[in-house]
């Protein structure tokens, strides 16, 4: 019976061999593809488990990570965190990231390449890794503002400063409460998650940078008077502004806003078009530039570029191959012309500064956590959107709007704002939306806004961008130079 | 061939004290590196942790001491390093489940235990002062391993864990019987194997080369695969069915040496599975688990489900190489971390390192265990060690095969490192066995006391068949079982 016995080793053997070839198979072979596996929750838990750096707004934490007694280690809790629902996003167990905890990610965990060095001292002098603190450029005090001016209205506001770029507000009603999703209690993480995706005014939407978009009415207007400016046009000249017009092609006609005559002769200077939006003087410019020179001129400002701030932020886009009733409608905003919040604060803010436009973001620096800076944002122009002096004269044109036209609602004493008003159909039965963009001072800009209030907000079909969003902007921008 | 090689016996008991040494470092050291890497500091109860493992190992040793000075030096020390490995991690996981809000005291059982396994083993190696005494209990011990198989189809008595219904409810406390079962089932295989191998091993055809056994002498292994497959399907286990067929079939190919057997054997158990397979659900869901564990669908599914399989997956990838270390794991998130799935939570916090340690300590009590079925003399001894020796690889095999995704995925637990009672005492008494065996066959020949029932010892001993082109025990008769003692292979 030895001979068997002997053989029955050598099984023993062969079956521990494959044992241990399996073992290796699964935790070196495979191991990276299981480890990368995304029902594989151990990689959550560790990042959980090292104290995650705070995102901070003008010297305050709003975003922090405290040590707590479970199986994380640590909890993020977010101050006003409706306020800044939208900029810091939530940071769950659950649904795991968004918005800056999503975009800032690496850095607030701290395996961000630029924190190697960091992680090398922490690794020699024994210290526990931990985030690195995000600064943001957001302004608390213009926050609060747009916030409390929106109120319960549905909308968006966004504040650049034009000069450099740096978001000053960024704010999208309604919101939802982060710390309702960072819950480490998984079933109230999935019951505030459920709650806010049930409700219809869809809170967890960033309207402000992403959304569906909006068309933006006649806040357009000023790409499409600039592309005229740009194009040769003298502001003195006399336009064509009709009652009515004759849209090629159809047997249609577009009308102006309440079907009002724009001036007693059927003619007026762009000014005195862009002041009062005049919808059939610049429905004609449209026609008469193309649909290709508007779209340059979108793009110069912004348009068809996917940004990153460093929030994912949807391109905002001029329609691809409109014919000619098509383009009329694209040169008033209207059409599928789609823009974001931030895109047409970055109309005002190409304005302001000279016709160069600069590149928004909303990280001003990056610090390890003992407070030294290990970056910081610099300024960074995108483009030129228009010349010095086609900036000039729509800021001319601008500073009318508001002074005289149709954005009296944002006049303030002793500053000079600059602003248009936009009233954009939404194409169905809903109320039109309320735009409003501005900047000021006229003569020496610090900050550009873009205010869109969703169906007219509180005044509903009686609403207008100068009645609605006006006064939102004005709030806004009150609060930036104080 | 016959020779007479005199040699002087070594008992190896100084050998076994000084192995002991590191293998009560192995598990005192884990159970204090676990308090200190969760709570930074060592776990307040580590003196009466280690006095009662030490106590433990010591008072084995001091039995063998009287009672078997000539057992294998090398299998105490494997057995309790394992034991107070599996302890450590049993812990770990506690300290874990309490972070998580579920309170439990799986380490404080499992020490209990622990010291119940030793304390039955002990009492084995003193009251069995000769393994051959157990042949007399041959058709008992098949009555008591039916009896202890079927308990669990008891009603009132057998309870579901886990969908097998292979445990049994009493007083509060889970009890798998077939753990104890397959003991008793070796025994009964040893003996029925050892009186009735000359006629299963020379009569019937031979086709294709392969000596196949008379018709009316497969009636012994339909009646187990029957026995096998019945745990299968009404027992729902896999595992089990599986251990006792691979018992059978390994005891029946060392009586007979017969290879027609174990390909007779794999193809009944085959054809069995795959019929079983295709025809109900919980042995089908077990083979989908298996094949497509990866498939979201089969991955969600509960139960039934492949979740489990694949988060020790998880587990053991985040161990990588060298693991996480003890108490920096998440072994917590695998269901049935501290029984069916230890060696996923070990494979994590001690890496593949550690668990291809662990495997090599197994495979090294395996061998000696095989080691000693080779020396000893009598046939039956030779059965029941190789039986038992195989059965605990061959458990390994199932268990670390299901958790690695080698085989399907069964409900039987890794032998001393797994949460279990059952487990534990099955496994301390086939050691207990392995070591009162092994004690006989290091003795020198003289000093081995006749028993009346038994075989006379053989005086001379027999070289080793050659190893190459056995032509059958037609050529050195079936009692020739007895072979050269290497001193080299026994110290």
């Amino acid at each position: 019976m030895n001979t068997p016995l002997r053989r029955l080793a050598t099984v023993v053997v062969v079956m521990f061999l494959a044992l241990m070839l399996s073992s290796t198979w699964v935790q070196f072979v495979t191991a990276p593809d299981l480890n990368a596996d995304e029902r594989n929750v151990r990689t959550l838990y560790r990042e959980f488990g090292t104290p995650r750096g705070p995102i901070v707004v003008g010297g305050e934490t709003v975003a922090s990570s405290v040590p707590v007694d479970d199986v994380f280690g640590y909890q993020r809790v977010y101050t006003d965190g409706p306020l800044y629902a939208h900029l810091t996003g939530y940071y769950s167990v659950v649904y795991r990231r968004s918005e800056m905890e999503s975009a800032m990610n690496t850095e607030l965990n701290g395996t961000a390449d630029s924190l190697f060095l960091r992680r090398l001292q922490d690794l020699v002098t024994g210290r526990q890794p931990q985030g690195a603190i995000v600064e943001t450029t957001v302004d608390p005090a213009v926050q609060q503002a747009a916030w409390d001016a929106l109120g319960d209205q549905r909308g968006a506001v966004v504040a650049l400063d034009p000069r450099t770029g740096a978001i000053l507000a960024l704010v999208s009603k309604p919101a939802y409460d982060p710390a309702a999703l960072a819950s480490h209690t998984q079933a109230d993480a999935t019951a505030a998650w459920e709650a806010y995706a049930a409700d219809e005014g869809r809170p967890m939407v960033n309207r402000a940078l992403r959304g569906d978009l909006y068309p933006p009415g006649s806040v357009f207007k000023i790409v499409t008077a600039a592309a005229a400016l740009e194009n040769g046009l003298d502001p003195a000249e006399e336009i064509p502004a009709p009652v009515e017009l004759d849209l090629p092609l159809t047997s249609r006609t577009l009308p102006n806003f309440g079907g009002a005559a724009c001036s007693p002769t059927g003619t007026q200077t762009l000014g005195d078009a862009l002041r009062i939006s005049c919808n059939t003087a610049f429905g004609q410019l449209g026609l008469d530039l193309g649909a290709d020179v508007l779209r340059q001129q979108a793009e110069a400002f912004g348009f068809s570029e996917a940004l990153s701030v460093p929030m994912r932020v949807t391109e905002s886009s001029f329609p691809a191959d409109p014919d000619a009733p098509q383009t009329a409608l694209s040169a008033i905003g209207q059409y599928e012309v789609r823009v974001t919040p931030l895109q047409v604060a970055m109309l005002s803010a190409a304005v302001a500064n000279d016709g160069v436009l600069m590149r928004p973001y909303s990280v001003a620096a990056v610090r390890s956590a003992d407070l030294e800076v290990v970056d910081r944002t610099a300024a960074d122009e995108m483009g030129r959107a228009v010349s010095r002096e086609t900036a000039r004269e729509l800021t001319e044109m601008m500073i009318g709007v508001v002074e005289n036209g149709s954005g009296r609602a944002a006049r303030i004493d002793g500053v000079q704002v600059a602003g248009k008003t936009g009233t954009a159909q939404t194409g169905n039965e809903n109320d039109a939306h309320a735009w409003f963009t501005a900047f000021a001072p006229a003569d020496d800009p610090q900050i550009a806004v873009a205010v869109v209030v969703e169906n007219g907000g509180s005044l509903g079909s009686e609403a207008t961008g100068g009645a609605v969003a006006a006064p939102i902007a004005r709030a806004v921008i009150q609060a930036a130079l104080q | 061939m016959a020779t007479v090689i005199p040699y002087r016996a070594r008992p190896g008991r100084h050998l076994e004290l000084l192995l002991l040494v590191p293998a009560l470092l192995l598990g005192v050291g884990a159970y204090a590196l676990v308090g200190i890497a969760t709570q930074d500091t060592v776990p307040a109860g580590i003196t009466g942790y280690a006095v009662g493992l030490v106590g433990l190992a010591l008072g084995m040793h001091l039995v063998l001491r009287w009672r078997a000075p000539y057992a294998d030096p090398v299998l105490l020390p494997v057995v309790v390093a394992l034991n107070g490995i599996g302890l450590a991690m049993i812990y770990r996981l506690d300290l874990a489940y309490a972070l998580r809000g579920r309170e439990t005291d799986f380490a404080g059982r499992q020490l209990g235990w622990t010291a119940l396994a030793v304390v039955l083993a002990a009492v084995v190696l003193v009251v069995l002062r000769d393994h051959r005494t157990l042949r007399r209990y041959t058709y008992t011990a098949m009555i008591v391993a039916l009896g202890l198989i079927a308990l669990p189809l008891v009603p009132g008595l057998g309870a579901q864990i886990n969908g097998a219904q292979i445990w049994i409810r009493i007083a509060g406390f889970s009890f798998q019987p077939a753990e104890l079962g397959k003991i008793a089932l070796a025994v009964f295989f040893a003996g029925y194997l050892v009186t009735n191998r000359d006629t299963l091993a020379l009569a019937g055809p031979k086709v294709l080369g392969l000596q196949l056994p008379r018709p009316r002498d497969l009636g012994p292994i339909l009646l187990v695969w029957a026995a096998s497959l019945a745990v299968l399907i009404f027992q729902r286990d896999l595992g089990t069915s599986l251990l006792f067929f691979g018992l059978f079939v390994a005891m029946l190919y060392i009586a007979t040496e017969r290879l027609s057997w174990i390909v007779i054997g794999m193809v009944l158990f085959a054809g069995g599975a795959f019929v079983a397979a295709s025809t109900f659900a919980h042995v089908n869901a077990r083979f989908e688990a298996w094949l497509n564990a990866f498939d979201n669908a089969v991955f969600n599914a509960s139960p039934g489900g492949s979740g489990q399989l694949v988060r020790g997956l998880f587990g053991m990838a985040n161990g990588g190489l060298m693991g996480t270390g003890w108490g920096e794991g998440r072994p917590d998130l695998v269901p049935f971390a501290e029984s069916d799935f230890i060696v996923a939570s070990l494979g994590e916090e001690l890496g593949l390192t550690g668990l291809l340690a662990m495997l090599l300590a197994y495979l090294v009590l395996a061998q000696r265990g095989l080691r000693t079925a080779i020396g000893v003399r009598d046939g039956f001894g030779k059965l029941l060690a190789g039986g038992l020796s195989f059965v605990v690889a061959f458990q390994c095999f199932v268990v670390v095969g299901g958790v690695t995704r080698l085989i399907p995925l069964t409900g039987l637990t890794m032998p001393f490192l797994a949460y279990g009672g059952s487990s534990l005492l099955a496994n301390w008494v086939i050691v207990a066995l392995l070591l009162r065996i092994s004690d006989s066959a290091r003795r020198p020949t003289a000093a081995v006391p006749p028993v009346p029932g038994a075989p006379a010892p053989v005086a001379v001993l027999e070289d080793d068949v050659p190893a190459a082109g056995v032509a059958g025990p037609a050529g050195d008769g079936p009692d020739q079982e007895t072979e050269r003692i290497d001193v080299g292979d026994l110290r």
